[in-house]
């Protein structure tokens, strides 16, 4: 029989399962074969809190979402189109993502009695059989079965069958939106190289779930989604934490330091240890310290050796650096702290998204300890975030802070990657004997006219010096109790965090005209919701513009002009409004907040509405 | 290790002082120690540059500021941390961390264990006073159960720590114990710790003679050390007492007092400092002074062992990757595995 192909413009899939179903590296898979289809992509992994909840309750759902466009996209999207439920509670914990007319995929082998009592379904009703499913598609597939069945006479145990079953949901969806194998394929051969029979049994599981919809009669209609029209160059696909650990590699070469990277386990700040330690062939440290304390304090050490030191956590573990951050601030020396966020307080919601750590970032130091604060606004963009919070570090002997988060972190995108050569030069401020005695005295805290000091490392001669959490002396960097020393040190410390906007660049609108009804300007990781929002209000011929702020402390000079040309100023943020704190004491002007606290992104639909309502 | 100058010079004592007031209390045992660490450290020509001293918060930890090395004076209880990363990027260079009991054993005990385990190339001078001195006399965990301070006005109810077992404990390779009245005893336990590769723990009974005067009393006046105190000597039989007339010798698993007079010295307990076992016996003797059958308290180096240093292992790892992957190449890096072209 004939098959029709529709064409798509862009497809939202939602994987899900239990934790041990495989839905993480289902939904790779599919993102890495529709990048190599000149796709762009965004997604956003959604983890269950524990490693293993309980099998086949709605705490133990794992999810993966893939948006993929031929048109160009900046977030992994609202209104998913396809949902992959491997069991009950899967359908139940993510059917309200499901926009209506869209398709489940349901394995109906999870949808048993068991499955369904553990997801909590009324009377072991399952949904499959009633009505409440009416608005949507469903595809029922016995994925366990017909799995089983595949791998009949393969001599592999039950267990290790059953492994394979994500495969052939992954082989069906290539053949529904018309993807060759070849990509997948290649991957399960290098992956089990040394056990054949598995290799084996994927691959054939994986062309089951295709072939079943090449030859099923039910389905007769196939997807395209077309390549899009991405700028002309070479691609890949970055998660935020790689793209974070890469930057870091590359800004210590540009500086020609050593990187030593110290840090504590912790969610979802961990990958960028993995990333770096896997990367020793590039000379990189990774010192996995007792705790978070020891973690900074080893950071700073490696920094006052003349290495590049950086400490990385998340919220909690930020708070128990709080201390140490402050002596990197008195001994101004450089050191790169990369918070990335989760919910909170406290523990929180440790695999959940938040931007609620800018007040600690900004203020979470006992006494006057300022410090220059930067967020990345995508996956992609942490790599030139990273080189770049690294960049000011060094050459202006202060400590940074860089506010990643869970959504940026583990998010994905393809990336038209740089070339090493065309990244600027990181130019430590050195001393050296020769130009910095002073009638042979060394001056460890004389200043240029940066007000930065120089960078006097043990092993250059005659540079011995002491410095200290005590307050130092304006010149020599001696103790000194003086109260007008100290008043002209905090005076001092604050000034050049401040200058440092006369070396960033200026605050731009990044899609509008430069005036007009609504500006609206964000942080981190609600860029691409609001650039999507923002683009179909313009579309749609409304005075809407977007501006993201890179650099939160200090502000860009000019953020005040940009802001002022608009009647209102609309600030989303995934917390309580902190952004929104800073712009309204510092400027005369009062912006409106739109917040979120739900441990997720904004999705772009709200960020119109609540657009669309302003405008009225 | 200390790093010695390369050219000639003949450093002395002097020249490692710096233009700073020393600020402690006149009478405190820490000048005693600065002075011994200075001509120890003199005489071994040290290059200057090339040694850095890292410390915590409290009276001792001012010390870095009275050396003419590289220093840092830290937070509290984080010299260990913040030493182990600096040895950790820069293993050329030679570290002293100073530190008290309250700073390393209460606020920085978990630094302080991981840092032995890890046995770094660095030497730790923990100046024990038993009380803090800089907070203005509280009781601290090296203070004795029962002790009255500010802060314990009916007594400390605190056990207190015991520090050689406790780095024992957390597999320390180089465990010595001194006292600030012994300068002569100093000096050869600081030339011994400088000499040992990987970490050296150093024990130093030091005097606050305002707010625990007379806590080690007994182990350093005249008439009461003899009889208080037994010397580590490598090779030497444990011997004691104002006439070197008591000795000490195992029986069955347990070290007893004998007298000279009906042992002969041969049978004794003959220090021997790569024996973890005797080194363990060698910790517990920590009786109260002049308790029922009290043993003597050991000074001289407990233990030493020669295992492998976590910055040498680090380095092997990284030029184990490159020997296996090649020395990293940044575009290789920035493009990843796989790519595709628009
Ligand atoms: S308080 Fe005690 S330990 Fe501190 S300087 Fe004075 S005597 Fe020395």
């Amino acid at each position: 029989m004939t098959k029709v192909t529709e064409k798509k413009e862009d497809v939202i899939i939602l994987f899900a399962g239990d934790s041990g179903d495989g839905m993480q590296l289902t939904g790779s898979l599919f993102t890495n074969t529709s990048a190599l289809y000149g796709n762009d992509i965004s997604t956003f992994p959604d983890f269950p809190a524990e490693i293993r909840a309980p099998l086949g309750t709605v705490a133990g759902v794992s999810g993966f979402k893939l948006h993929f466009a031929s048109v160009d996209i900046f977030t992994p999207g609202d209104d998913v189109e396809v949902l992959v439920a491997m069991n009950a509670a899967a359908l139940k914990a993510n059917l309200h993502q499901l926009k209506i007319g869209g398709t489940i995929i349901a394995n109906t082998a999870g949808f048993d009695k068991k499955n369904l009592r553990l997801a909590k379904y009324d009377n072991e009703q399952s949904p499959l059989l009633d009505k409440s499913l009416d608005k949507f598609r469903v595809i029922e597939l016995d994925v366990s079965k017909m799995t089983r069945e595949a791998l009949v006479d393969s001599g592999l145990g039950t267990k290790e069958v059953d492994r394979c079953k994500n495969m052939y949901v992954l082989g069906f969806l290539f053949w529904m939106y018309n993807r060759t194998l070849e990509n997948t394929e290649t991957f399960i051969k290098e992956k089990f190289a040394k056990k054949p029979d598995i290799r084996d049994a994927n691959i054939k599981v994986l062309k089951s779930g295709y072939f079943f919809g090449d030859t099923n009669e039910t389905f007769t209609t196939r997807f395209e989604v077309e390549s899009a029209h991405l700028p002309k160059g070479e691609y890949r696909s970055i998660m935020g934490n790689q793209a974070t650990a890469i930057g870091l590699i590359v800004a210590a070469k540009k500086a020609n330091l050593d990187l030593f990277y110290g840090s504590y386990p912790i969610t979802p700040a961990s990958d960028i240890l993995h990333e770096l330690a896997r990367h020793k062939n590039y000379g990189v440290k990774t010192f996995q310290a007792e705790d978070e304390i020891a973690a900074v304090c080893a950071s700073i050490g490696a920094s006052y050796g003349g290495a590049i030191g950086v400490t990385a956590s998340s919220g909690p573990g930020i708070a128990l650096k709080g201390e140490a951050i402050g002596l990197a601030v008195m001994l101004e020396i450089p050191l790169v702290i990369i918070n990335v966020q989760r919910g909170g307080p406290s523990t929180g919601l440790p695999t959940k998204t938040e931007q609620s750590d800018l007040m600690q970032a900004i203020n979470g130091r006992n006494g006057e300890a300022p410090l220059v604060v930067i967020a990345p606004h995508s996956p992609s963009d942490c790599f030139h975030t990273i080189i770049e919070a690294t960049r000011i570090s060094i050459e202006h002997m202060v400590p940074v802070m860089y506010l990643s988060d869970g959504f940026i972190a583990n998010g994905s995108e393809p990336w038209k990657f740089p070339a090493a050569e065309d990244i600027k030069e990181i130019k430590p401020n050195f001393a050296d004997a020769e130009k910095s005695l002073e009638d042979g005295a060394f001056y460890p805290y004389a200043r240029d006219e940066r007000l930065v000091r120089e960078w006097a490392t043990p092993g250059m001669k005659d540079l011995q010096h002491r410095v200290g959490g005590l307050e130092k002396d304006f010149k020599s960097g001696n103790v000194s109790y003086d109260p007008a020393n100290h008043e002209r040190m905090v005076k001092v410390r604050q000034e050049k965090v401040d200058r440092i906007a006369d070396f960033i660049p200026e605050q731009k609108i990044e899609q509008g005209e430069d005036q007009g009804d609504i500006l609206v300007i964000g942080w981190g990781s609600t860029y691409g919701a609001s650039r999507t929002a923002v683009r179909e209000l313009i579309n749609e011929g409304h005075k809407v513009s977007q501006a993201h702020i890179k650099y939160l402390n200090p502000f860009p000079k000019n953020l005040f002009d940009v802001m002022k040309n608009f009647d209102k100023v609309l600030i989303p943020e995934i917390n309580n409004g902190q952004l929104i704190n800073l712009i309204n004491a510092k400027y005369d002007l009062r912006a409106i907040p739109f917040n979120k606290i739900k441990g997720l992104p904004f999705t772009s639909r709200e960020i119109k509405e609540k657009l669309l309502e302003l405008l009225s | 290790m200390t790093k010695t100058n390369d050219i000639q010079v003949n450093l002395t004592a002097k020249d490692l002082a710096t233009d700073q007031d020393v600020r402690w209390c006149p009478g405190c045992g820490d000048y005693s120690i600065l002075k011994q660490l200075q001509s120890t450290l003199a005489e071994a020509n040290i290059s200057k540059e090339d040694t850095v001293f890292v410390s915590g918060i409290g009276c001792s930890s001012r010390f870095p500021y009275y050396m003419d090395t590289y220093g840092i004076h830290s937070i509290h209880g984080r010299a260990t941390a913040l030493a182990s990363g600096l040895k950790a990027s820069r293993p050329d260079l030679s570290v002293w961390i100073i530190t008290g009991d309250g700073d390393s054993l209460s606020i920085g005990g978990n630094h302080l264990i991981h840092l032995l385990r890890r046995n770094f190339d660095v030497n730790i001078l923990m100046f024990n006073n038993e009380i803090y001195g800089l907070t203005k006399g509280q009781y601290s965990p090296t203070s004795p159960k029962g002790q009255t301070t500010k802060s314990s006005p009916m007594g400390s109810l605190d056990h207190p720590f015991n520090p050689a077992a406790l780095v024992l404990g957390a597999s320390a390779t180089f465990v010595a114990r001194s006292m600030d009245r012994d300068p002569k005893h100093m000096r050869e336990i600081l030339k011994a710790a400088d000499s040992h590769k990987g970490t050296s723990f150093i024990e130093i009974y030091q005097n606050c003679n305002v707010f625990n005067d007379g806590a080690f009393e007994v182990f350093t006046d005249k008439g009461t050390k003899a009889d208080n105190v037994i010397l580590l000597e490598e090779g030497q039989p444990l011997i004691f007492g104002a006439d070197s007339d008591k000795g000490i010798r195992f029986e069955g698993m347990k070290p007893v007092i004998v007298s000279l007079s009906d042992v002969s010295k041969d049978d004794l307990w003959i220090h021997d400092s790569k024996d973890e076992t005797k080194a363990y016996f060698l910790s517990k003797m920590f009786d109260e002074p002049g308790s029922e059958g009290a043993m003597p308290r050991p000074f001289g180096v407990f233990y030493q062992e020669d295992r492998f240093r976590y910055e040498e292992a680090m380095n092997e790892q990284i030029d184990r990757a490159i020997s296996l992957k090649g020395k990293g190449d940044l575009d290789k890096l920035i493009r990843g595995s796989s790519t595709w072209k628009v």
